[in-house]
């Protein structure tokens, strides 16, 4: 893509706390401009990386670059990031004004200027004119939006948001996803977000570091989290997934079989490039899997699943109507239960397809990702 | 459990808030009305108390040898006060920021002297003072040393007992966890992320402090003042044992009225004055923190 030096580059860094790895050896890199996300679940780590990069944390190992120079030993206040916290930290004694003014003053910025900075800054996020507010005067989402301005008026190079919709109702988080995406457009600061939120990075973020128990396990643009999953616990863990356990049976360079004992015989249309007998997963997605009513035991017309499909017989257990679209939980006749979402393209759609209603499923050949672990 | 159903069970309210209401009342509020009523009274023989509604008691005590005390011993509070909240903050801030490990014993530390009584943290700290105490002698065992290798005049033992200065670091030392504990919990309960954020904006650690975390801790700091300059108003034993003649405060010349001078109406006239003092800080400070609960 660009030529120009990465704005953020951790090199190998761990934190550990006592004989516990917060961050185990994490490498990466980020680009100016980037909207990135750090994703993960509970406690795998996030928080403290982040808290790394704002200077709060010291890396037990590892470097850390920001715009190129090593910031070992550089304290917080003289690094060129800031961040916005997930509690806010909005300075409760401080008017909104005086709030995003406080960091301008260190800065030595003249009392005009800096006027003209707070408001271009509460104007950045919707505040004009609340200037004279008492943060306990504020809603959640307000000064959550008071935080934000406080940061960006710095003019950092990097901004660092620590889950910053988590403490907002899902409308207003909803809402504030939309405003931070737009904001970081109209700033074009490099952004940098904490979420344990799958939804929240996959909408937002132009890449994502998906992490676990310390470590990094895929970094890769939303789509190809969601479509290339590296592993069992990526599939997992953004988006639901009907997950199967198999062998690798054939391999060409043209297509494979995975034998499994819930679907049978899966069919490929590309090569694994695995040892045959190797035990390997299949991860379908639910939205993947085409459903066909099954009132006979023929499977169903050619032309409805044209070479290449895969195809199982089940029966529908239950429907999760969802409006635009719906999820259906079929029993397969082995007893396994697969997901499937089907969407409500016309208005009289669901009629075809109802409780009791056996069925057949069926999907593309190259629609699994075939992870090795 | 809400307040209705305490209202309803009477009587599990009178079990419970009876006897202690009853000690209040036998213990406190009656003598303390006894003694009020002196302050009105006039000495008729040598055990006997008229109760006559004079104010005599009241203009003898703002006569200007007891409002000088008054004002002394107020000089002396404010004095331990100040020094005890500048010596008190870092302490308290050392104990916030410790490892919860140390944290316990650091806040262990600050209160064992409370659990010591009063007169041999004081008989103690005269050992410590005298002319023959351990700094002297401390003092006296390096000049001995100099001594050896320069001429030196014998060694004078520093008066460090038995006078003003005297009094107030007795002050500091008996009034320092009064000043530490409240500051303490007021700092404990500030956001570290505040800090942080603080921090993160560009501020140094000097003026994290000053424009962060004092003014969020300024409840802490009012009810340390408070807690701290109270007790020091009205402190008896320090400034008998270790001030000289010119230290007494207030509290000593009232003990004087009620045992050697016999004059109980006066030592109660004066006891109110201090009562009065004290509650109008109080109600100061009630004021002040009231106003900034409300913005
Ligand atoms: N100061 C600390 N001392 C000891 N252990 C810590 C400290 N900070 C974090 N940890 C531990 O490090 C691990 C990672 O914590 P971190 O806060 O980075 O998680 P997270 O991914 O942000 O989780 P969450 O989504 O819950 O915020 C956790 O196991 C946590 O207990
Ligand atoms: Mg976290």
């Amino acid at each position: 893509m660009s030529s120009k030096p990465p704005i953020i580059s951790i090199e190998g860094v761990t934190k550990r706390f006592g004989d516990h790895a917060a961050v185990d050896d994490v490498s990466l890199t980020i680009n100016e401009g980037e909207f990135f996300a750090l994703l993960g679940p509970s406690g795998c780590g996030k928080t403290t990386l982040l808290r790394m990069l704002a200077g709060f944390e010291t890396p037990t190992e590892g470097t850390i670059r920001i715009d190129g120079k090593d910031t070992d030993g550089v304290p917080p206040n003289r690094r060129p990031v800031n961040m916005v916290f997930q509690s806010y930290a909005v300075f409760p004694h401080m008017s909104v004004a005086d709030n995003v003014a406080y960091g301008l003053k260190i800065d030595g910025v003249a009392k005009a200027e800096r006027d003209r900075r707070v408001e271009e800054a509460l104007a950045l996020v919707q505040l004009e004119g609340f200037g004279g507010r008492m943060p306990d005067q504020m809603s959640g989402g307000q000064r959550q939006r008071v935080a934000l301005a406080r940061a960006l008026a710095k003019r950092p190079r990097v901004l660092l948001l620590d889950e910053p919709l988590s403490a907002l109702d899902a409308k207003l988080r909803e809402a504030m996803r939309f405003e931070l995406a737009s904001l970081q457009h109209k700033v074009g600061i490099t952004f940098v977000m904490v979420t344990h939120d799958q939804d929240e990075a996959l909408a937002l973020a132009t890449r994502c570091a998906v992490m676990e128990r310390g470590r990094l396990i895929q970094l890769a643009t939303p789509s190809d989290l969601y479509e290339f999953p590296n592993s069992r616990f990526v599939a997992d863990f953004i988006g639901t997934v009907n997950m199967v356990e198999g062998t690798l049976k054939t391999d060409n360079p043209t297509e494979a079989i995975i034998a499994t004992k819930e679907l049978g015989d899966v069919y490929i249309d590309h090569a694994v490039l695995g040892n045959e007998g190797a035990t390997l997963y299949l991860a379908l997605r639910p939205e993947k899997i085409s459903l066909f009513r099954r009132d006979g035991v023929v499977p169903p017309k050619l032309e409805d699943c044209p070479e290449g499909y895969n195809v199982v017989a089940g029966v529908i257990d239950h429907i999760a109507y969802l409006g635009s679209e719906s999820v259906f939980k079929v029993i397969l006749t082995n007893g396994r239960q697969m997901l499937v979402i089907r969407p409500n393209l016309t208005r009289w759609d669901q009629e075809d397809f109802v409780e009791e209603q056996p069925v057949w499923l069926s999907w593309h050949a190259c629609a699994p990702a075939v992870l090795a672990g | 459990m809400s307040g209705e159903n305490w209202r309803q069970e009477r009587k599990t309210l009178l079990a419970t808030l009876g006897p202690p209401l009853f000690w209040l009342t036998l213990f406190f509020l009656v003598p303390l009305a006894v003694v009020w009523a002196y302050s009105f009274g006039r000495n008729v023989g040598l055990t006997e108390i008229e109760i006559s509604g004079t104010f005599a008691n009241y203009a003898q005590a703002i006569q200007p040898l007891y409002l000088g005390i008054f004002f002394k011993s107020i000089v002396m509070a404010a004095a331990c006060t100040v020094i005890c909240l500048v010596a008190g903050f870092p302490v308290a801030l050392a104990i916030t920021f410790a490892p919860d490990k140390v944290k316990a014993w650091l806040l262990l530390a600050v209160m064992l002297p409370f659990w010591t009584n009063l007169l041999i943290r004081t008989y103690a700290l005269i050992a410590v003072l005298r002319d023959e105490g351990y700094i002297n002698l401390t003092l006296g065992w390096i000049w001995k040393q100099v001594g050896l290798v320069l001429n030196v005049p014998p060694f004078v033992p520093l008066e460090m007992l038995h006078n003003n200065p005297a009094v107030l670091f007795g002050l500091v030392y008996v009034h320092l966890p009064f000043m530490v504990l409240p500051l303490y919990a007021a700092l404990d309960r500030l956001d570290r992320s505040l800090i942080e954020a603080s921090l993160d904006l560009g501020a140094g650690h000097f003026r994290t402090m000053m424009q962060v975390v004092v003014p969020l801790a300024l409840p802490g700091i009012l009810s340390g003042v408070l807690i701290t300059f109270i007790p020091a108003l009205g402190a008896y034993l320090t400034p008998d044992l270790l001030g000289g003649p010119d230290s007494q405060m207030i509290a000593n010349v009232i003990e004087r009225q009620f045992k050697r001078a016999n004059d109980w109406p006066f030592g109660a006239a004066l006891s109110f004055l201090l009562l009065y003092l004290t509650f109008v800080m109080v109600a100061v400070q009630a004021l002040i923190q009231r106003r900034r609960g409300a913005r």
